[in-house]
């Protein structure tokens, strides 16, 4: 039975909030967290499959080039080393997000330092590591590759339908009581989840199974088929856990073919894991970006005009390029607007989706850029952002659906003090630390994307749920339990969620943010299926159904399940398409952060003292994983204010700083209590269940938060992220007196 | 990794003459596994000296303290008698790395550990250190954690570590066995090398050498201080740290032992900026003075110039605040 929704109306029903069992919403504990903190939950890595042996993918060393001999014979010598594969599908890079195709494929072309050119494997990892290592590699190198993004020579393009020139922003910007003009960088991030990306391969006959940590195996399965030329129908692939992803594991990357060709040349299933250096060498960077900002307000600081011009970089070839200025558009008015992405080509490990793409980046800066203005116009920041927020779209005759964006600046301002700040940078000091805080605005656009999900009432009164969707540490297990138990009116251990096997119906993937609603939603339809179902049972109209504690009736539950159904199961496919409401509303996440910070006077050190985070992201389906989603942003938010970078070498393009040692993400150490609050909210244009995306809202400026309080606490402003210690030496007070 | 042999050592003279023939000591493993596993290391064969009786912290007939070589930098922190005696040390260890991989390292192996380099960690780059005569590829590419102070042409590597800083500023030594059971003792200042036309070698150690202890002089009076600048709170190496031992007499420097980590091959010591200081009043200008001194010959690579004005304002501080007479150190 399928149950098919094409999301071209508003959905008004709000009908998760007549539901008795009242799990939605609540803080309910994660099903699958037992197992994970017991060590039960299997990773990829950890699947115990008999007669398995290892891979380990071969770096280049060289940016650009051709490899021309591979000294396979010496090592081969060895009896422990099974094969050295250098088979044409080898995947040079990972797919991007979404690409349902394989991307470029091909070990003998070089784009980038680090490239995987060949898999050797043998009986153990360490054997295998040892043999790549020492691999002899014979390379032709082309001498014309480029490193550097801002370089004269680096050839650049620009994606067309990413150019807006509304007005006259040079005007705008001459006549302006107030205007900002700056320029921003922010330098490359890698996910680097905690869990290294593996693939474990095994076939029987013609079927492959893949055990693989993946983000989106919907898409996945077909660019791995289409990768080995074989179909999808003789694949299987699972990730039934997968410790994060943040982006990296959107798009199948390479050890998911390398080890499926390896699997079959020798005959052994075959494990492929990536050490840590090469997660940040061949997985999906970050770019960084520079942005040029011009904002020009009357007397009143109202926006007349909005400049974001941004220079970005990819692989030549790539298409996704980082769309920085995605929020820029619809967040604040101003008639004037410049706005447009360049794009870079550089021989560097592939640029893709990382945590947000686009605000992560864009809001960052954006938000920077307005305490500027705030700052010329001598208006307050909060009430600066609250006279900027259009009534209709600024760029397209489209209404907003849902927005609390006004609300999270009232409510973060009430809540964090900030009327008792001071206002005056550089003023405020307990002994060698000088205190400043600052505030910005969160923006993340909202995505519905097409989903299944089934739904079976098995005959003793439980409940299944079954589809491809992951839970990459989001809580995905939690909330199709919540919306299952509420629909079907159950108690939470009455209903089990099957996640991350491509034989359960196509979810959505996690990604976007738009995973919980997407997915959410498909279960919601099934269950919706099965209700009419249940209510035709009992000869009553399914509005009149009520279902709690496993019991159902009219007026009241009063009929357990299980006699109701008699010894039937009953099961649908929820079908959720997006449709006219994503083009017809401008769609997006708000909220607002605040920050402390302490910046040593005579050090430069900058610790984040208190942090607060009010965001309003449509249903709240779990309390405490979307609060947690939350926490996860506004740390990397942190991270990317204060310390995170991947540092290029721009003589050859590689990575320097590839390990978690030289890599700075923040420690407990720097990160202070954080405090976040949701605001309640439905949107009903963006989904059945009125909920919108929360994974990722969270990043969407908060490190512009901190740099805001950096300024206030010494007048320095940190235009080239990230503020380290180096560049704020220099403004800081003298010591001598 | 390189396949390797493994042999656990019984006694002293086992581990010494098995160092002597080519093997590499094991402690805590912190660093050299992870070395290991890159192949930036790669020994034929390890010694595991963990059942070596080298594990307490023991009275000396003079009233220091003898550390044992396998006291674990936790242990070592927490130890009462340093803690009060030696706080500058306690300080140091607790700066650095994070609660386990202190459990595990230990005191020889802290002493010991390697540059972290991003290059040397990369097999793939050119670097003196790890293969001598193939070039240094840290001098222009990015090298922000790189030395300031006694750099040579050959390598601008730090040693990374903390411990070591307070033991120079405690002027302790250094007791190894060679592999003929004979004992010598070297001041912790001249442990290090400074790279020269040499980056490969660290320190003094020869084939065959044990660290057993390092020996603390006895109690020193006077405020101890160490500070620490890195990139993060905390688990981060230091971009510049300072060790420093302050004794006043009235409103004059009685004594002063100062150390810095972070910026060079090794812990580093001037013995020139310390006579500066004492017998004078604390002033700004004395002590712009010293920082003058420490750094004239202070030379950045690019992506580390900030270590010359970051060291600058370090020292005054610390001075400023170990000269204060009355508050409690
Ligand atoms: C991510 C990370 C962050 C860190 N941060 C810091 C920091 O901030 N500050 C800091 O100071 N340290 C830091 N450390 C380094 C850590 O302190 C060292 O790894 C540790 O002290 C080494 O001790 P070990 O016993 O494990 O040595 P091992 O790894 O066992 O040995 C290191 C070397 O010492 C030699 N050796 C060991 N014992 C002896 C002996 N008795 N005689 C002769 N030679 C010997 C070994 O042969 C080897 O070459 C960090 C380490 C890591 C991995
Ligand atoms: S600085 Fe020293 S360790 Fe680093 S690359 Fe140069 S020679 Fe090697």
């Amino acid at each position: 039975m399928n149950a098919h929704r094409k999301m071209d109306k508003p959905d008004t029903r709000n009908r998760l909030d007549d539901m008795s069992q009242g799990l939605v919403g609540t803080a309910m504990d994660r099903p699958d967290g037992p197992l994970k903190v017991s060590g039960q939950a299997t990773y990829a890595h950890e699947w115990e499959v008999p007669d398995m042996v290892h891979g380990v993918l071969v770096r280049a060393t060289i940016s650009k080039g051709r490899v021309t001999d591979v000294a396979s014979d010496e090592i081969l010598a060895d009896d422990a080393i099974h094969a050295v594969i250098t088979d044409d599908r080898l995947l040079r890079r990972p797919a991007q997000g979404g690409a349902n195709e394989a991307p470029p494929q091909g070990s003998k072309q070089v784009d980038y330092f680090g490239q995987p050119i060949a898999l050797v494997v043998a009986d153990t990892f360490e054997q295998a590591r040892h043999a790549a290592n020492n691999l002899k590699i014979g390379y032709e190198t082309e001498g014309n590759a480029a490193f550097d993004p801002e370089a004269a020579a680096t050839e650049t393009d620009k994606p067309e339908d990413d150019q807006l020139d509304q007005g006259d922003l040079d005007q705008a910007m001459r006549n302006a009581a107030f205007t900002v003009d700056q320029v921003y960088r922010t330098p490359g991030h890698n996910s680097a989840a905690m869990e290294p990306h593996c693939a474990i391969a095994s076939w029987e006959g013609d079927k492959l199974t893949l055990r693989g940590s993946y983000q989106m195996l919907n898409f996945n399965i077909n660019e791995l088929a289409d990768a080995l030329h074989i179909s999808a129908d003789n694949i299987r692939m699972l990730s039934p856990f997968v410790g994060g992803g943040f982006g990296s594991k959107l798009g199948l990357s390479p050890e998911a073919v390398a080890a499926a060709i390896a699997a079959k040349e020798i005959g052994l299933p075959v494990c492929v894991t990536l050490s840590r250096q090469q997660v940040f060498e061949t997985t999906m960077r970050r770019s960084e970006t520079h942005q040029h900002v011009r904002l020009s307000c009357g007397e009143d600081g109202v926006l007349t005009g909005l400049g974001h011009e941004c220079l970005v970089s990819n692989l030549p070839g790539e298409e996704f390029y980082e769309p920085v200025t995605q929020a820029t558009h619809f967040l604040y008015g101003g008639k004037n607007r410049k706005l447009g992405i360049e794009v870079a080509r550089l021989n560097r490990t592939c640029g893709g989706s990382v945590r947000a793409p686009g605000e992560a980046v864009g809001m960052q800066v954006l938000e920077n850029a307005m305490d500027e203005l705030a700052e010329a116009a001598g208006i307050d920041p909060v009430e600066l952002r609250k006279r900027n927020i259009p009534e209709q779209h600024p760029e397209k005759d489209i209404p907003y659906s849902s927005r609390r964006f006004t609300e999270a600046l009232d409510e973060g301002a009430k809540r964090f003090g900030w009327d008792k700040r001071n206002a005056k940078p550089g003023n405020l000091r307990e002994g060698d630390w000088l205190i400043g805080h600052g505030m910005a605005g969160a923006a993340r656009i909202n995505i519905l994307s097409e989903a299944k999900a089934k739904v079976t009432l098995l005959a003793n009164g439980s409940a299944v749920v079954e589809t491809d969707m992951t839970d990459i540490g989001t809580g995905t297990y939690a909330i199709l339990t919540q919306i299952a138990c509420d629909m079907l009116g159950l108690p939470a251990d009455k209903v089990e969620t099957k996640l991350g096997d491509t034989d359960f119906p196509a979810g959505p993937g996690s990604g976007g943010s738009w995973g919980a609603s997407s997915s959410g939603s498909a279960v919601f339809l099934a269950c919706e299926e099965i209700r009419r179902k249940l209510a035709d049972k009992l000869g009553s109209d399914e509005r009149d159904l009520e279902l709690a504690d496993g019991k159902a009736g009219t007026g009241e539950p009063a009929q357990s399940l299980a006699v109701i159904l008699d010894g039937e199961e009953i099961s649908a496919i929820g079908h959720i398409e997006p449709g006219k409401t994503l083009e017809d509303w401008q769609q997006a996440t708000y909220g607002s952060y605040f920050a402390e910070v302490a910046v040593n006077a005579i050090t430069g050190e900058t610790r984040v003292k208190r942090m607060l985070g009010v965001f309003g992201a449509g249903r709240i389906l779990n309390e405490k994983t979307a609060t947690s989603q939350c926490y996860g942003g506004m740390i990397w938010g942190i991270g990317s204010a204060l310390t995170e970078e991947l540092a290029f070498d721009n003589r050859d393009g590689h990575i320097v700083n590839h390990d978690l040692a030289e890599y700075h993400i923040p420690v407990n150490l720097d990160v202070p209590q954080i405090e976040v609050v949701l605001l309640k909210e439905r949107d009903e244009f963006a989904s059945p269940i009125q909920a919108k995306g929360i994974g990722e809202l969270g990043i969407c400026g908060a490190a512009a938060a901190v740099t805001n309080a950096i300024y206030n606490a010494t007048g320095i402003r940190v235009r080239d992220y990230p503020a380290t210690l180096d560049k704020l030496l220099e403004g800081l007070p003298d010591q001598q007196q | 990794m390189k396949p390797f042999e493994y042999a656990k050592a019984t006694a002293h003279a086992d581990a010494t003459a098995q160092a002597a023939n080519n093997a590499t000591f094991i402690a805590g493993g912190t660093n050299l596994l992870d070395l290991m596993k890159l192949e930036v290391m790669a020994p034929g064969k390890l010694v595991d000296i963990n059942r070596l009786d080298l594990s307490e912290i023991s009275q000396t007939d003079d009233g220091g303290l003898r550390i044992g070589a396998l006291v674990t930098n936790s242990d070592c922190a927490a130890d009462k008698r340093i803690r009060d005696d030696y706080p500058v040390l306690s300080r140091a260890i607790l700066a650095g790395a994070s609660g386990q991989l202190r459990n595990k390292a230990t005191t020889g192996g802290n002493l010991c550990q390697r540059t972290r380099c991003y290059y040397f960690y990369d097999t793939a780059m050119p670097c003196n250190k790890r293969e001598p005569g193939s070039g240094c590829q840290a001098m222009e590419g990015f090298n922000r954690i790189h030395a300031i102070l006694g750099a040579s042409d050959a390598c601008i590597a730090t040693y990374p570590g903390d411990m070591a800083v307070a033991m120079t500023a405690l002027h302790a030594q250094v007791e190894i066995e060679d592999k003929s059971g004979d004992i010598r003792h070297v001041p912790v200042r001249e442990f290090h090398l400074l790279p020269g036309d040499h980056p490969e070698k660290d320190n003094i150690l020869e084939p065959g050498d044990l660290i057993t202890a390092v020996i603390l002089p006895p109690p020193v009076e006077g405020k101890q201080i160490y500070q620490k600048v890195r990139d993060r709170a905390s688990y981060a190496f230091a971009l510049c740290s300072v060790a420093a031992i302050v004794k006043m007499d009235g409103d004059t420097i009685a004594s002063v032992a100062l150390a810095f980590g972070g910026l060079a091959h090794k812990p580093w010591c001037d013995e020139a900026v310390e006579e500066l200081l004492v017998g004078q009043q604390p002033s700004a200008e004395l002590f712009g003075k010293a920082a003058d001194l420490l750094l004239a010959e202070a030379q950045g690579y690019g992506s580390n110039d900030f270590k010359v004005p970051l060291t600058r304002r370090v020292l005054i501080s610390v001075l400023k605040k170990a000269t204060q007479t009355g508050a409690a150190s």
